[in-house]
């Protein structure tokens, strides 16, 4: 829970999923999407969805990964604190703000 | 016949070489301009567009109620274009090939072909010159798509030129192969030498017949020349660094009909073409053209 928070979405190395109720987490490798061509963030937006989580905090989030995420009814939250621990005190503590678009541009406009 | 110009380097003068050989041939040529992320073969031609074709991809479009959510067609897509997220599959069909693959793994035929534009194909005529020009649309990156339908528009009763793209991935591959004969365009500078390393390789690996051209000659060293010489690869023109041949181009301009006193010059590189296809391929470029 230290460690730093990758500031992109689609090509972060890994996902954490944490449990708000029993407090416990697991880790999914986001391994797959690190040299893919194109879609980065569609795949990991369905792996996010997948996962079962409810809401998303991350760095970036952009268009086509917001779209899927928004389809499958997760929230977004963007964030620039460095660590996941100091990501999920200020989720926790309602100082984080649900996203209604992307917050960055596709990768070809 | 196919000629193809290309390059390692961008900017070296693939365009200028293309426009003055089409102009100083005394014979029906077609132009093929393949740079279809920004053609500018146009430019120095001026004749207004007599057609506009569209060119489109194939992409999936899906039946809501015969589509079970089996995810077979998202898995199957290597491109990233469709996602699943438990219900009847999202398209992005930017990120679409076009391969009809998902089509073809659909178990309940729930997907049918609907056509996405990709960019356009213009005709022009400037005298004897047919051009015509690939443009590949803002945010699209399928530029080898596009080159193929440009040459798949190529009239094959005549000569073509193909004014390729620069580098060697895979549009300036698309571009290349086929071709009878490839003109490598580079600059006397290590840039110039360097990209023209890679191209020479690309166009051995393509298994064609080619020669180099050196534009703007006096600039630079001679190490482009010696790396020529000791491949045993033919010099087919120097073209010298001519202020003149700049402010031509700057206002659009023919070198050969700004400055005719360049005009043997390209004509010697039609020769040099005639002789180094015969040589490397047992036949001259300009089989059947009346010169």
């Amino acid at each position: 829970m230290t460690a730093a928070l990758d500031p992109s979405f689609g090509r972060a190395k890994n996902f954490i999923v944490y449990d708000l109720q029993t407090q416990d987490f697991t880790l999914i490798s986001n391994t797959q999407n690190l040299n893919a061509a194109q879609g980065a963030g569609i795949q990991a937006a369905q792996t996010i969805a997948k996962a079962g989580a409810a809401a998303l905090i991350t760095g970036h989030c952009g268009p086509k990964a917001f779209r899927v995420l928004e389809a499958a009814g997760v929230k977004v939250y963007n964030t620039d604190v460095p660590t996941i621990a100091e990501a999920l005190a200020r989720y926790k503590a309602g100082e984080l703000t649900e996203a209604n678009a992307a917050n960055v541009e596709g990768h070809w406009v | 016949m196919i000629l193809a110009v290309a390059s390692g380097k961008g900017g070296t003068g693939k365009t200028s070489i293309s426009v003055n050989l089409a102009r100083v041939l005394d014979a029906p040529i077609q132009l093929l301009d393949c740079d279809v992320e920004e053609p500018n073969a146009h430019l120095f031609l001026t004749a207004a567009p007599s057609s506009e074709e569209e060119i489109t991809i194939g992409v999936p479009k899906i039946d809501a109620e015969r589509c079970n959510a089996c995810n077979k067609c998202v898995e199957f897509c290597q491109f990233n274009a469709l996602a699943s997220v438990g219900k009847a599959p999202m398209l992005f069909p930017e990120l679409c090939h076009g391969c009809g693959g998902c089509m073809l793994v659909c178990p309940n035929n729930a997907i049918r072909e609907e056509r996405y534009r990709i960019g356009s194909v213009t005709t022009r005529q400037a005298g004897l010159i047919t051009l015509k020009s690939g443009c590949l649309d803002v945010g699209v990156s399928l530029a080898s798509t596009l080159v193929h339908a440009v040459k798949e528009r190529r009239n094959p009763s005549t000569t073509a030129i193909l004014d390729a793209p620069p580098g060697t991935a895979c549009p300036a591959v698309a571009t290349l192969r086929g071709a009878d004969f490839a003109v490598l365009v580079t600059e006397p500078t290590p840039f110039g030498l360097n990209d023209l390393k890679l191209a020479v390789d690309t166009v051995r690996e393509l298994k064609l017949a080619f020669g180099v051209v050196i534009n703007r000659a006096g600039i630079g060293d001679d190490r482009v020349r010696h790396y020529c010489e000791a491949e045993g690869i033919p010099l087919l023109l120097e073209l010298p660094d001519d202020r003149r041949i700049a402010e031509a181009y700057s206002r659009g301009e023919l070198i050969v009909d700004a400055l005719p006193e360049y005009r043997s010059h390209f004509e010697r590189l039609w020769q040099a073409i005639d002789n180094e296809s015969t040589k490397q391929r047992g036949m001259p470029y300009r089989a059947g053209v009346a010169r």
